[in-house]
C-alpha cells in the first residue's frame, strides 16, 4: 500500500487507490505493443494472445499499451514503471534501445522483449528470438511447387532484422526448390545478397500493402509473402479481388486463416511465430522463479515457428509436394538441412 | 495523425476570425475553453458508454487520466515533456493566425527542424556543451524557417495559397526525411533500417529530474518553450513587426494602405513560424529522442494547430492550451493502462474539445447561465 501512496497526490490517492484494487492480481504482466497496434491481425496481436492465454491458465492480471508512433516507446514503457507490473514485454526490434535504456535503469524490473537479443545479455532482460527462417523456408518451397508463372514475390515493412528472416528464409527455400527441380523459379522483393529490397518503410498502411502487391503482379507474381505485419492485410483484399488464381497470399506471424477470417480464402499458408507460446513461457518462468536474462529462441524443433495447414487449399497442394515439404521440416529439425545462405 | 484533414481550406477565414480575434475577452478567452473541455469529457463518456464500457470503467479511466497527467512526479514529468513541442510549434502557428496565415505546415517543419538539429547533434564530436546544444538548436530553428519561408516566398510572389503549400510540402518532408535517414553518413552505422546516428551527450537538452529518478523524463525544453511564450507576446504585442503582423491579419487592405509591405510580413511571419516548429523539432531530437526515424513529429505538427486554436492565437493562451493537450497524452496513457481503455478514445476527446471551441455559439447555447450576455449580442 506505502508503495501507491507515495506516488499519488493527496487528492486524488484515496480514489485511486479504490480503481487500482479492483484490478488487482498476484501477478500482472504488461507489454507494450509495436504501432501496427493491439488489434492488427498478426504480429501485436500473436504477442498479446500469449498474456491472454496466461490470464486464462495461470490467472494473471493482463494490460497493454499500445505505441501510435515510435516516440511512444519510451514514454509507454515508462507508464508501466513503478512496480504494477512483474513483467513487462515490449514487442518488437524498433523496443530494442528503449528496453535497453529502461532494463538498465530499473534494475529490479524483470522485462522481456519479442525479436531482440542483447549481447552481452542484460540481466533482467530475456530477449525472444525466432528461427524464422526455417518456417520461411517451407513456405519458400511450396510457393515454388506451386507457381504457374515461376515468379513470387515479397515486401517487408522495415528493413531489420526480425522481418529480413522470413525473406531470407523464403528466398532459399525457393532456390533449394530451384535446385532440385531445375526449376528458374524468381523471388522479386528481396535480394540475400545485398540486404535491399521492397518495404513500405511503416507496419500500418493497407493501402501500402495493395499498392506493392499490385506492382509485384504486374510483374508476373502469383504468390506474394507481405511481411509487415497488417499492412499485408491490404495485399489480401486485392486477391480477394483479383481471384485466388491470379494472386495468393502467404500470411506472418499468426496464422491468418483464422485471424483474418473475411480474406480467409486467399491464404495459401501463414509461417507462424509462435510468440504466443513464448511470452506465455517467458510469463511462466517469472512466476515460478526461473527467470533469468538471455534468450529464448523458437524454432521448428520446438514448435516456435511453424508452417501452418493450407486449410481451403488442402486440394491444390500435390501430395508430393506436401511429402517433400515433410521430409525437408523433419531434416531441418534434425539439423541436416541448413537454412542459411 | 489523420484528425486534420486538407479539405479545411474553405473553412479557414471563418476560423481565422475565431482564433484571431481583435480583443481578448474573457469570456472567449477562459470560459469556452473551460466549457468545451466539460462537454468533450462528458460525450467521451457517452462514446465510452455507447462502445459497451461499464460506467465503473469510464469512472476508473478518467481517474487514470487525472492521475496520468498531475497524480504523481512521474506524471508532471510526462506531461510537460509532451507539451513542450505542442508549445513551441503552437505559438509559431498561433503567430501565423494573428498575422493571417494558416500555415498547416507546422508537421514538416518539425521534421526538417528536428533533422538538422540531429545532424549537427552529431557531427561535431568534442565541442564544449555551451557551444553544441546551443548550435544544434540554432540548426533546427534555420532550416525551420527556411523551410516554411517557402511557402511564404510562393505566397508573397505568385499568391500560392499557404494551406495547400504547406500540405505539400509536409508530404515532400516525410519522404525527404525517410531518403535522409537511409545517407550512409546519417544512419546509424551497423543498421538497415532508416534510422539515424544518436545525438552526442554535448548536444542532448539535459533531462532536469534524472537525479531524483532515471525514468523522468522532463527536460531543459520546457524553459526554451517557456522563453519562447515571453518572446513571442514581446513580438506580437511590443514590436513594431508584431504590430505588422497583426494589423496585416486584421484588415489586410487597411495595412496596405498604411503603407505596411504586404509581401515582406508575409514572408517573415511564415519564417518566424517555422522558426518556433524547428525549435520544437529540435526539442524532440535533441531532448525526448535522441535520434531521428522515420515520422518521428508523431502528429505533434496537427495537434499543435489546435493548440493554437485552443489557445485563441495569444500566447499565454497556447501554454495553457499546450499543457492542457500535454496532460491529456500523458493521461492517455494511464488510462489505457489502468482501464484498458483504447488511446484512440484520447484523440476523440481532444477531437470533441476542438469542435467545440470552433463553435463557441453552440458553447454559449449549452451553458447559458455561464456567459453573462446572451449569444446574439455577440456577433
Amino acid at each position: 500500500m506505502h508503495r501507491h501512496l507515495r506516488r499519488l497526490a493527496p487528492l486524488a490517492g484515496a480514489l485511486i487507490l479504490a480503481g487500482t484494487a479492483a484490478f488487482a492480481a498476484d501477478f500482472t504482466a504488461c507489454q507494450v505493443t509495436d504501432t501496427g497496434g493491439i488489434d492488427d491481425n498478426s504480429f501485436n496481436q500473436t504477442a498479446w494472445k500469449g498474456v491472454l492465454d496466461a490470464e486464462e491458465k495461470l490467472g494473471v492480471g493482463g494490460r497493454f499499451l499500445e505505441s501510435q508512433a515510435e516516440t511512444d516507446y519510451e514514454a509507454n514503457i515508462n507508464s508501466l514503471l513503478g512496480g504494477q507490473c512483474d513483467v513487462i514485454i515490449t514487442v518488437g526490434f524498433l523496443l530494442g534501445d528503449a528496453t535497453k535504456a529502461a532494463a538498465e535503469a530499473n534494475p529490479e524490473q524483470k522485462f522481456s522483449i519479442v525479436d531482440y537479443s542483447y549481447d552481452p545479455a542484460i540481466p533482467n532482460v530475456l530477449g525472444q528470438v525466432y528461427a524464422t527462417d526455417e518456417a520461411a523456408f517451407l513456405a519458400g518451397y511450396l510457393a515454388a511447387g506451386m507457381t504457374r508463372t515461376g515468379v513470387l514475390g515479397t515486401f517487408g515493412g522495415i528493413n531489420i532484422p526480425p522481418v529480413t528472416i522470413f525473406m531470407d528464409g523464403f528466398y532459399r527455400g525457393v532456390e533449394h526448390y530451384n535446385a532440385r527441380k531445375g526449376t528458374t523459379v524468381t523471388v522479386l522483393g528481396w535480394n540475400p545478397e545485398t540486404r535491399e529490397g521492397l518495404f513500405t518503410n511503416n507496419f500500418e498502411s493497407l493501402d501500402d500493402g495493395r499498392a506493392f502487391a499490385q506492382n509485384l503482379v504486374d510483374e508476373g507474381a502469383d504468390i506474394v509473402l507481405p511481411v509487415a505485419g497488417p499492412v499485408g492485410l491490404g495485399s489480401a483484399a486485392l486477391a480477394d479481388e483479383l481471384g485466388v488464381d491470379r494472386l495468393k497470399i502467404i500470411g506472418v506471424d499468426a496464422d491468418l486463416y483464422f485471424t483474418d477470417p473475411g480474406k480467409k480464402h486467399v491464404y495459401l499458408t501463414s509461417v507462424m511465430k509462435r510468440m504466443d507460446a513464448t511470452v506465455l513461457g517467458v510469463i511462466e518462468k517469472a512466476m515460478d522463479g526461473t527467470f533469468a536474462g538471455g534468450i529464448l529462441e523458437g524454432n521448428l524443433a520446438n514448435g516456435g515457428v511453424d508452417l501452418a495447414p493450407f486449410h481451403d487449399m488442402e486440394a491444390l497442394v500435390p501430395d508430393e509436394l506436401k511429402a517433400e515439404l515433410a521430409t525437408i521440416r523433419q531434416d531441418i529439425a534434425d539439423g541436416k538441412l541448413s537454412v542459411g545462405g | 495523425m489523420s484528425e486534420q484533414q486538407p479539405d479545411r481550406a474553405a473553412l479557414v477565414d471563418a476560423l481565422l476570425k475565431r482564433a484571431a480575434p481583435g480583443r481578448s475577452e474573457f469570456e472567449d478567452l477562459f470560459v469556452v475553453p473551460l466549457f468545451a473541455v466539460v462537454m468533450a469529457l462528458i460525450l467521451g463518456a457517452l462514446t465510452m458508454l455507447a462502445t459497451d464500457v461499464s460506467l465503473a470503467t469510464i469512472g476508473r479511466s478518467y481517474l487514470a487520466l487525472l492521475e496520468g497527467s498531475l497524480g504523481s512526479l512521474r506524471a508532471l514529468s510526462e506531461t510537460l515533456t509532451a507539451a513542450t513541442p505542442l508549445i513551441l510549434s503552437g505559438l509559431g502557428l498561433a503567430l501565423g493566425f494573428r498575422a493571417g496565415m494558416f500555415n498547416i505546415g507546422a508537421e514538416g517543419q518539425i521534421l526538417m527542424g528536428g533533422m538538422a538539429a540531429v545532424i549537427v547533434g552529431f557531427s561535431f564530436p568534442g565541442l564544449p556543451w555551451a557551444v553544441h546544444l546551443p548550435l544544434a538548436m540554432l540548426g533546427g530553428v534555420v532550416v525551420g524557417a527556411i523551410y516554411a519561408g517557402i511557402a511564404g516566398v510562393l505566397r508573397a510572389t505568385t499568391g500560392a495559397h499557404e494551406v495547400i503549400s504547406t500540405i505539400m510540402l509536409n508530404l515532400i518532408s516525410f519522404r525527404l526525411v525517410d531518403y535522409l535517414l537511409r545517407q550512409p553518413w546519417i544512419q546509424k552505422a551497423g543498421r538497415a533500417d532508416p534510422i539515424s546516428e544518436s545525438v552526442l551527450p554535448s548536444a542532448e537538452l539535459p533531462r532536469l529530474l534524472a537525479w531524483i529518478d532515471p525514468n523522468l523524463r522532463v527536460h531543459a525544453g520546457i524553459f526554451v518553450a517557456l522563453a519562447a511564450v515571453l518572446l513571442v507576446w514581446w513580438v506580437l504585442f511590443r514590436t513594431r513587426l508584431g504590430f505588422e503582423f497583426r494589423a496585416s491579419g486584421e484588415s489586410p487592405d487597411a495595412a496596405r494602405y498604411a503603407g505596411m509591405r504586404a509581401g515582406l510580413i508575409i514572408v517573415s511571419v511564415m519564417a518566424f513560424a517555422g522558426a518556433m516548429s524547428g525549435l520544437a523539432g529540435a526539442n524532440q531530437t535533441l531532448g525526448v529522442l535522441g535520434r531521428a526515424t522515420p515520422g518521428f513529429s508523431a502528429g505533434i505538427g496537427f495537434n499543435a494547430i489546435s493548440v493554437a486554436l485552443l489557445g485563441r492565437s495569444h500566447p499565454v493562451g497556447v501554454l495553457f492550451a499546450g499543457l492542457l493537450f500535454g496532460a491529456l497524452e500523458a493521461g492517455g496513457r494511464q488510462m489505457q493502462v489502468d482501464a484498458g481503455v483504447s488511446i484512440d478514445l484520447i484523440a476523440i476527446i481532444q477531437a470533441l474539445i476542438i469542435v467545440f471551441i470552433a463553435a463557441p455559439l453552440l458553447v454559449r447555447a449549452i451553458f447559458p447561465w455561464g456567459f453573462r450576455r446572451a449569444p446574439d449580442a455577440k456577433e
